[in-house]
């Protein structure tokens, strides 16, 4: 519930509609009470009565109010999907804004397919809620009450009879709204652990043929199966005897009606035929929304865990900020890089921090190489540089300067990096490698390109520069890609560059070019280069060796040879026993 | 294609994910091409119940009759007893009144209650063949399909089958007999008010055309700009650490704010369309009330209808249009419903991957010693992967496969191991065409380890032990010994009791690396094969893997593909493949003694090395 409300303040630019929506709609609910009203009066006073003016005045007046009925009824509808709509539009609008303003701690934590699921279909399921709720929602309780209060009106010693079937009907509504949402829940963890089972069946295909485990993985899924369908019986059957259930009370109402009505309309009088017709069809009226508030209370249960999960975006609190007093870096210097006595944490990680202790400094234009295992914490330490993560411990300084005092947009535009993992986004080879300077010109591009080795497989492609780069970019080679992206770099003329070099699988040949493309990157610049390669470390005017989290070693590759024995077991791993270095 | 097995999922599935809840509801109207095929296809499933489908549908009879008779029961019991003053004989009517409702409701009871079960275990065969089916197809299959297509496929479209078998078949056989009952009695009663009344129909007949045409256009039309939207939030997403890097926020949320206007336009069209259609045939029921008043009242003084008529019609004619009103949804359903199953039965009917010869013999132990002779492969006609490639590999000889990506590599295991079909030419195993071998007999022989591991959502203890179900938990835990990977397992919360997540993201790759050798190594295979088993791990990391790989190699014939040339530089044989021929082998020092194209590649990767 309060998962919910949290986000009524998305209804606040629309609170006009909204009422507006729902004046109509009571103005339609009263309407279609007047009609068995009216039905009554045709009987009673036209039929009974035996006046033919009243049977025709009648008439008219019903149909009267119905095309009124008809044009209100259409105006709710409109009003209530512009409504929810718009709520709809502007709770995705606020998911992708907050999304967008997320440092990397943030992302780290919610992955792509989340949001994406968060973005369209939580915030889905929270815009059907209010637009149901301005709609049937709101609808039946209204009809029920209003026919609840003309039945007392037409005939209150009938009423009374009724008020218990109508107690016991509203328990029993109750009771199965309180049933039905953990039975769902249960259902759903079930088809979750069918679509497991068969998500890795086919994501993991050569695994299980190549080790010939058909059978075992039916066993799994029949398993599953079986679970899945025995729970979902359960729930279906459980909602399958609601519907008789109400139609049940009703009829019981009915027959009351007939036959208590019956006997007082004969014995005393103080009962009309008509009565009897117009209580029969309240009682029809009040009955049959009842249905529908079991429904809404699904839609509500659905809604709240949704709203949770757009709240858990919403109030996240993007780590990495701007000061208030924040100044800009100016444009034009070359600034010298210190890391002094630098740790880092993941933000309420509780198995230590994955740096500490961190003591570095890059003069301008120097090459600084970091090496490292996988997981020892490299790649952390160069995403402290822009700020991708805050340190949280010492502090890093630009020309003396607290990076943390200094606007992350001015502090970026320093920096020129060429990620690990080659993001390319759709739109032409062009526009991708203008990606960081879209006021490049074309002749900037070309010889960004040639800069990086990419020029001539360029215009190798179908259509040059102007081919159309495919959703993440599954027409080019890893190799192409990852040059595409050294010119986006190089075209940005950063003063501070970094190089979170890829282990991924591409051939030698390519990953000779790649590497002279990055030769002729580094050139002139501070680089930060996370190395795989002693090759690129070789030229590094400084090697940092990083071991759980701290610094083990640094200086050239001579002197490590010489005194670091970790350095000297990750060289002798990339040179085997065949080739001595020295 | 072939170098880079694994199909990208998310994308797609998330895609899928979105169409169905996004904010395009009620979703799309789609049609099946062949939908008498499609239902024709679906009967098998429910055979096995026919005998309570019968007794379904006797029900669903009994009750239809039953809730005619009851209004009609109330007429009589108004205006034969109420208006006519009299009290002998009331109790009696609302008794039988009472009988008849509630033999009704039983029915209805007993309907609802058996169909659930009844469509719930028809879905689940389904599932099953399904499921089975996949199991046979072959990785072309796979490989051409992406897993959200697939998943969407077990998922959506047999949950749609089952909205329309569950709900939608009842409803409408109950409709159209409640439909039928009612005119027919109504007719009995009075004609005039009859046909007055069904002038309705006509009405909503078109009022319903009239908002499906637009609702469809509005449909189609959201849907273009959902995906359009989701495209743009995906890249937006997954590439916002780039986007930030690269000061383009303002840039690409001015994309977002487009593709979500148009979105919202798109979504308010459809929607007024769609859900006018509720509100509007609830209007049009009122009318028929009111023309049922009107024309009632008139012929009543007349003396022409009685009250009762009237309100029996009154009843009646909600029962008419209640029905009447579903009917476009039901059949929207039960479009969609067949449209599903339609895409389930084209998984179900393609053919399964090249089955044994019928003279297929068992293979027992191996030597492993194997053979391509003259063999030929191409994915499609036009470009050839594989050109008439001969190798031999003796038994526990390790053999490396060397050469630039995209060059045939993985193809070649792909062919090993009948994933797929060479074109021409044999591959033997000790002599053996391994066509004439069970596939598999010929699967248990040959261990895998790829590049992608992939592990499943169950215990370490379970995902080692994968390589042989019967193994015991010390056979577990000694293979893991074996690949190195016993003390970080111990380091874990649980041990080997530890569960892997989805994909295992709580080990590092070079642990999941060691996980599934452990698990290779459990299996026991005769013949090894590592496709870029190491290529995501740095090179320490490498060189601890690379001993517990040596003691897998053991005494079995290993193939080696490899692009860091320096972890196979003890191969007993190198085969240098480009463009799918072999065209230098031998071992590492003869090769860099001929000056070739190895000698090439192993200088560029060490280039700068050798000072």
């Amino acid at each position: 519930m309060k998962q919910v409300s949290k986000l009524f303040r998305f209804l606040k630019p629309y609170w006009k509609k909204a009422v507006l929506s729902l004046v109509l709609l009571t103005a339609v609910v009263g309407m279609d009470l007047a009609i068995p009203r009216l039905v009554q009066r045709v009987i009673d006073q036209g039929i009974n009565g035996k006046n033919m003016q009243v049977v025709l005045s009648t008439f008219f007046l019903m149909l009267g109010i119905s095309v009124l009925d008809t044009v209100f009824a259409i105006g709710n509808n409109n009003y209530s999907v512009q409504v929810g709509e718009g709520v709809g539009r502007d709770m995705r609008e606020a998911i992708f804004l907050k999304i967008q303003s997320f440092s990397f701690g943030n992302l780290d934590r919610l992955k792509t397919g989340q949001l994406m699921v968060r973005l369209s279909n939580d915030s889905g399921v929270v815009q059907r809620l209010y637009q149901i709720t301005l709609r049937i929602g709101t609808r039946a309780p209204l009809l029920m009450i209003g026919s609840i209060i003309l039945m007392f009106n037409t005939a209150p010693q009938l009423s009374l009879i009724m008020l218990p079937l109508l107690l016991i009907t509203s328990t029993i509504i109750a009771l199965f709204s309180i049933k039905m949402g953990p039975m769902f829940l249960t259902m759903q963890q079930k088809l979750d652990r069918l679509n497991t089972v068969l998500q890795e069946n086919i994501a993991g295909v050569r695994v299980v043929k190549s080790f010939v485990r058909a059978r075992y993985e039916g066993g799994r899924f029949e398993q599953a199966n079986e679970d899945f369908t025995e729970r979902n019986i359960r729930v279906a059957q459980l909602m399958s005897i609601l519907g008789p259930i109400l139609t049940f009370a009703l009829n019981i109402g009915i027959v009351i009606v007939i036959w208590s009505g019956g006997l007082q309309s004969i014995r005393l009088g103080n009962l009309s035929t008509g009565q009897i017709v117009a209580f029969v069809n309240y009682l029809q009226t009040t009955i049959v929304p009842l249905m529908n508030l079991v429904n809404l209370a699904n839609i509500w249960a659905a809604a709240i865990a949704s709203a949770g999960r757009v709240n858990e975006v919403l109030d996240a609190i993007p780590e990495v900020q701007d000061a208030p007093d924040a100044i800009t870096l100016p444009a034009d210097s070359r600034p010298r890089v210190v890391f002094e006595n630098v740790g880092f944490h993941y933000n309420g990680s509780t198995d230590g921090s994955v740096l500490h202790g961190i003591n570095l400094t890059a003069e301008p234009g120097q090459r600084v190489a970091i090496l490292g295992a996988t997981g020892s914490g490299k790649s952390t330490l160069i995403n402290l540089i822009p700020r991708f993560y805050d340190a949280t411990e010492g502090r890093i300084l630009f020309d003396g300067l607290d990076i943390r005092q200094v606007r992350q947009d001015s502090l970026l535009a320093h920096i020129g990096i060429v990620p690990q993992e080659t993001v390319l986004f759709s739109g032409t080879v062009r526009d991708n490698i203008r990606y960081g300077r879209p006021d490049a010109t074309d002749e900037e591009v070309v010889a960004a390109a040639k800069a990086a080795q990419a020029h001539e497989f360029i215009l190798d492609l179908p259509d040059g520069y102007d081919t159309h780069v495919e959703e993440r970019g599954t027409n080019l080679s890893g190799g192409q890609k990852q040059r595409i992206a050294i010119a986006r770099a190089m075209l940005t003329n950063p003063s501070i560059l970094i190089l979170d070099d890829s282990t991924s699988s591409v051939d030698v040949e390519t990953e000779t070019k790649i590497q002279s493309a990055l030769d002729k990157l580094m050139k002139g610049r501070t680089s930060f280069v996370v190395a795989q390669r002693i090759s690129t470390v070789l030229k590094a005017d400084k090697i940092v060796v990083i071991d759980k989290g701290q610094i083990a070693a640094e200086g050239t590759h001579r002197e490590l040879l010489r005194s670091s024995p970790i350095y000297q077991e990750i060289f002798a791993s990339q040179l085997g026993n065949g080739i001595n270095g020295e | 294609m072939p170098d880079q097995p694994i199909p990208q999922r998310t994308a797609s599935e998330i895609r899928s994910q979105m169409m169905r809840g996004g904010p395009g509801r009620p979703g799309k109207i789609e049609k099946a091409r062949n939908p008498r095929r499609a239902l024709i296809r679906l009967i098998p499933y429910l055979k096995p119940y026919s005998f309570i489908l019968i007794i379904v549908f006797a029900f669903i009879l009994a009750s239809t009759v039953f809730g005619l008779i009851g209004p009609y029961l109330m007429g009589q019991a108004i205006d034969k007893f109420i208006a006519a003053k009299k009290i002998a004989g009331l109790a009696t009517i609302a008794l039988w009144m009472l009988a008849v409702f509630v033999l009704g409701n039983l029915c209805d009871l007993a309907s609802g209650w058996l169909m659930a079960s009844v469509s719930q275990k028809a879905l689940k065969g389904v599932r099953h063949d399904l499921f089975g089916h996949l199991q046979t197809l072959s990785l072309k299959f796979f490989d051409s399909n992406t897993a959200g297509e697939l998943m969407s496929r077990l998922t959506n479209d047999i949950d749609a089958i089952n909205q329309a078998v569950s709900q939608n078949v009842v409803s409408l056989v109950a409709s159209v007999l409640s439909m039928a009952g009612i005119l027919i009695a109504m007719f009995l009663m009075d004609v005039w008010l009859t046909l007055a009344a069904l002038a309705v129909v006509p009405l909503m007949l078109w009022f319903t055309q009239f908002v499906a045409k637009y609702t469809r256009k509005g449909f189609r039309e959201l849907q273009k700009h959902l995906g359009e939207m989701t495209s743009v939030t995906e890249e937006a997403i997954s590439g916002q650490r780039v986007i930030k890097a690269f000061r383009r926020n303002d840039s690409v949320i001015e994309a977002f704010r487009k593709s979500n206007q148009d979105v919202y336009k798109a979504a308010v069209y459809a929607n007024t369309y769609a859900l006018l259609m509720m509100p509007l045939t609830n209007q049009l029921g009122n009318l028929f009330v009111i023309t049922i008043a009107g024309l009632g009242g008139y012929l009543a003084l007349k003396g022409l209808v009685t009250i009762g008529t009237i309100a029996a019609f009154i009843s009646y004619g909600r029962a008419f249009v209640n029905p009447l009103r579903q009917l476009s949804n039901i059949y929207n359903a039960i479009q969609g419903a067949l449209a599903g199953a339609e895409r389930v039965f084209e998984v179900i009917d393609t053919k399964p991957e090249i089955d044994d010869a019928p003279e297929a013999a068992p293979l027992d132990k191996v030597q492993g010693h194997v053979t391509f002779d003259h063999v030929k492969f191409s994915y499609s006609p036009d470009k050839p992967i594989v050109k008439d490639m001969t190798l031999e590999a003796k038994p526990g000889q390790i053999v490396a496969l060397v050469g630039p990506t995209g060059a045939g590599k993985t193809t070649l295991v792909n062919l090993l191991t009948r994933f797929y079909e060479i074109d021409a030419g044999q591959i033997s195993i000790d002599g053996t065409d391994i066509r004439q071998i069970k596939k598999d007999d010929l699967r248990h022989r040959l261990g895998l380890v790829l590049q992608d591991t992939f592990l499943f959502s169950a215990s370490v203890m379970d995902n080692i032990r994968y390589g042989r179900l019967e193994a015991t938990d010390e056979e577990v835990i000694e293979a893991a010994r074996m690949a190195d990977a016993d003390h970080f397992i111990r380091k874990l919360p649980q041990g080997y009791q530890t569960m892997l997540s989805e994909r295992a993201s709580n080990l590092s790759q070079g642990q999941r690396q060691m996980l599934s050798i452990a698990r290779a190594i459990l299996a026991d295979p005769s013949i090894l094969i590592l496709d870029e088993a190491t290529s995501s791990v740095d090179t320490r990391t490498e060189v601890r893997i690379q001993n517990a790989l040596l003691r897998l190699m053991k005494g079995r014939t290993s193939f080696v593909i490899a692009h860091r040339l320096s972890t196979i530089r003890d191969a007993d044989e190198l085969l240098v493949i480009k463009d799918g021929e072999i065209v230098e082998k031998g071992t590492h020092q003869q090769l860099l003694d001929q000056h070739g194209f190895y000698h090439h590649l192993y200088l560029s990767q060490f280039k700068g090395e050798q000072i």
